[in-house]
């Protein structure tokens, strides 16, 4: 195969996502597959923060939509029940998440092994049983409903029509909006940490955390911070989450959906932050796709899975990036071959 | 109220046994291969199903047990041999996501088989109830019981006398020193995974009795079963059999005395509470990490 040498071999990703986000709306005007999206991009923020923990710590957490689940649970109680407005009720929820995220990793990201997976499942699970019990708080099984977000007494519904500067939009268009420019700031935070000191050092950990420690590197400090730091972006999310679709179930604490979050970041490439936002977009779009099949959809899904990560370990994008980068060197270097002879 | 407290005590060692053998099949694999293999509780609900299917088609029960365990085992034996070992160079992670994929993927098999129904198994002996001390007790929990302790026997003398069990806990031990010493390593790799899958199967099928069976208690199950393992710290046989009596104890101690609401979350407390004071579990070993 040749390939034309207008291609460059290597794409930054930030400005590749942010033409794509720009780009998506012009190519439909259906508010169903708007929807989609603005999910997606809530979903594939979170992820892109456990990808730090995942990716850079080397940790994995089995409970990462427990944090989503307190952060949407917790702005509807404290928007609807208590009358708090939308930001406190964000950053409160956020707080008490990064709370308990730093209580657990404190004494057992000290430890080797897979500790931090147990402990969050347990923990996950709880809260999911909590949900589903209280039902004097959360409304139980049934779920509750969540007022729109408000700020500074300007409510953003899905359900109203804004004029923005003499435009007319759409609710679902701006939260479209909202939402990806969310996703744009969780990268863009992602990347920095990635490329500071912190994630300098967190990569030292995962090369060998023995000698990482032994060169001076605090590996405890580091994964407890990136571990606050991922499961606040779950958090923030969750609460958008809660304010986007205004209504929530019990459904966003199960440990399938912790599982659905992980898989995304396995899926796409642990470790790339573009990567696991291929995976979100994916694993989001799968049930869609196999919704046709109605009873088979469970059966195809667990074998797409599977497939996917023993033909490719690594993730998507990682190997595809691999593969890619395999035949343009083979093509520049015959190319080259050509014109030397 | 003694009574009361053997109805509780009763109920909660027959689960806590069930618990228990799923939980040694976790620590088989996870010593083998570090692998978590999340398809544990999938063989507990095929080995309660399939035991269910085949009564149905007029199979007698011993007959109808044999061969589902023997369904199960020959599942264990695929998930390594086309999933696990294809992926063998691949990170942990990775490794358990698949083996959660194979979950859903045999989730999904039974749904389409069988349907979202409940099923029940009858209890294998009768009568289905006697009296003790005026508690009731199924008959079902003796059986349970007695074929539990009768497979952990076997399953001790398994790894203490025969050269197969011998090889497996070598590679538990050290892989690259077992391969040198003539060790086929993933021929008993695999055989860990089909033993666990035994483990899971027997265990499904003795229960379902007692817990009716439906395509997704594996889910439920295997979740308990991991944490009666990660109780007993992850990797002792030992552990593994007291976390799983530990665990079928509270739970039904909790549902007696406190709140059945709260029953299931009685597992994933006991979990938290070990890991953040004492975390290598009640047996878990303190071992140096090698460079």
């Amino acid at each position: 195969m040749v390939i034309p040498r207008w291609i460059p071999g290597k794409v930054s990703g930030m400005p590749l996502l942010i033409a794509v986000l720009l780009l998506f709306p012009l190519t439909t005007g259906n508010e169903f597959h708007l929807d989609i999206a603005t999910q997606m991009a809530l979903i594939a923020a979170t992820v892109v923060g456990l990808n730090l923990l995942v990716g850079y710590a080397g940790q994995v957490s089995l409970g990462h939509a427990a944090f989503f689940a307190i952060g949407a649970y917790g702005s509807a109680v404290l928007t609807s029940t208590y009358g708090w407005s939308a930001v406190p009720a964000l950053l409160g929820s956020a707080a008490l998440v990064a709370a308990i995220a730093w209580l657990f990793g404190r004494p057992l990201l000290r430890l080797k092994g897979h500790y931090l997976s147990m402990a969050t499942l347990g923990f996950g699970i709880i809260v999911a049983i909590v949900i589903n019990n209280e039902g004097w708080l959360t409304g139980g099984p049934d779920g509750m409903a969540v007022a729109p977000f408000s700020i500074f007494g300007f409510e953003l519904s899905v359900f109203d029509d804004y004029t923005l500067w003499g435009v007319e939009v759409t609710g679902a268009l701006l939260w479209y909006v909202v939402a990806a420019f969310l996703l744009v700031v969780a990268v863009w935070i992602a990347l920095n940490i990635i490329d500071s000191p912190i994630g300098r050092a967190l990569r030292a950990v995962h090369g060998s955390e023995v000698a990482a420690r032994v060169v001076g590197v605090d590996t405890a400090h580091y994964k407890l911070m990136i571990f606050v730091v991922s499961a606040i972006y779950a958090s923030v999310m969750g609460s958008f989450y809660a304010h986007y679709t205004g209504f929530i179930t019990p459904e966003l604490a199960t440990f399938e959906h912790s599982i659905e979050l992980i898989t995304m970041v396995v899926l796409g490439g642990m470790g790339s932050t573009f990567g696991v936002i291929i995976g979100a977009v994916l694993l989001l779009l799968l049930p869609q796709l196999l919704a046709d099949f109605q009873q088979y959809e469970m059966l195809l899904f667990g074998l797409i899975l599977m497939l996917t990560m023993i033909f490719m370990p690594k993730g998507l994008l990682p190997t595809l990036c691999q593969l890619f980068t395999r035949v343009l060197d083979r093509s520049r270097l015959s190319a080259r071959r050509r014109d030397e002879t | 109220m003694l009574a009361e407290f053997l109805q509780y005590l009763i109920a909660g060692v027959t689960i806590g046994a069930t618990y228990a053998l799923v939980a040694l099949g976790f620590t088989l694999v996870y010593n083998a291969s570090h692998v978590i293999n999340f398809a544990q509780g999938e063989m507990l609900m095929i080995g309660g199903m399939a035991t269910v299917a085949l009564l149905a088609l007029g199979v007698p029960l011993p007959l109808a047990i044999a061969l589902a365990i023997l369904t199960a085992a020959l599942l264990g034996l695929l998930l390594h041999r086309l999933a696990i070992a294809p992926a063998r160079q691949a990170d942990v992670v990775t490794l358990i996501i698949i083996t959660i994929g194979a979950a859903i993927f045999l989730r999904g098999i039974a749904q389409v088989i069988w349907g979202r129904d409940y099923h029940s198994l009858p209890s294998f002996s009768q009568p289905e109830a006697i009296n003790l001390f005026g508690a009731t007790m199924y008959t079902q929990s003796l059986w349970v019981l007695g074929i539990s302790a009768m497979v952990v026997i076997l399953l001790a003398l398994f790894f203490a006398r025969t050269a197969v069990g011998r090889a497996t806990l070598a590679v538990c031990m050290n892989k690259r020193a077992a391969r040198l010493m003539g060790v086929r390593v993933e021929w008993v790799l695999t055989l860990a995974f089909t033993l666990a899958a035994v483990l899971g199967a027997i265990a499904g099928v003795v229960a379902a009795p007692i817990t009716l069976t439906s395509y997704d208690i594996g889910i439920m199950l295997g979740l308990k079963g991991f944490v009666a393992a990660a109780i007993g710290g992850l990797g002792s046989g030992v552990g593994a059999i007291v976390g799983g009596l530990l665990l079928g104890i509270s739970e039904a101690m909790t549902a007696g005395y406190l709140s059945s609401d709260y029953k299931d979350a009685v597992a994933f407390l006991l979990i938290l509470l070990i890991l953040l004071f004492m975390p290598r579990g009640l047996f878990g070993s303190r071992e140096a990490e090698r460079v």
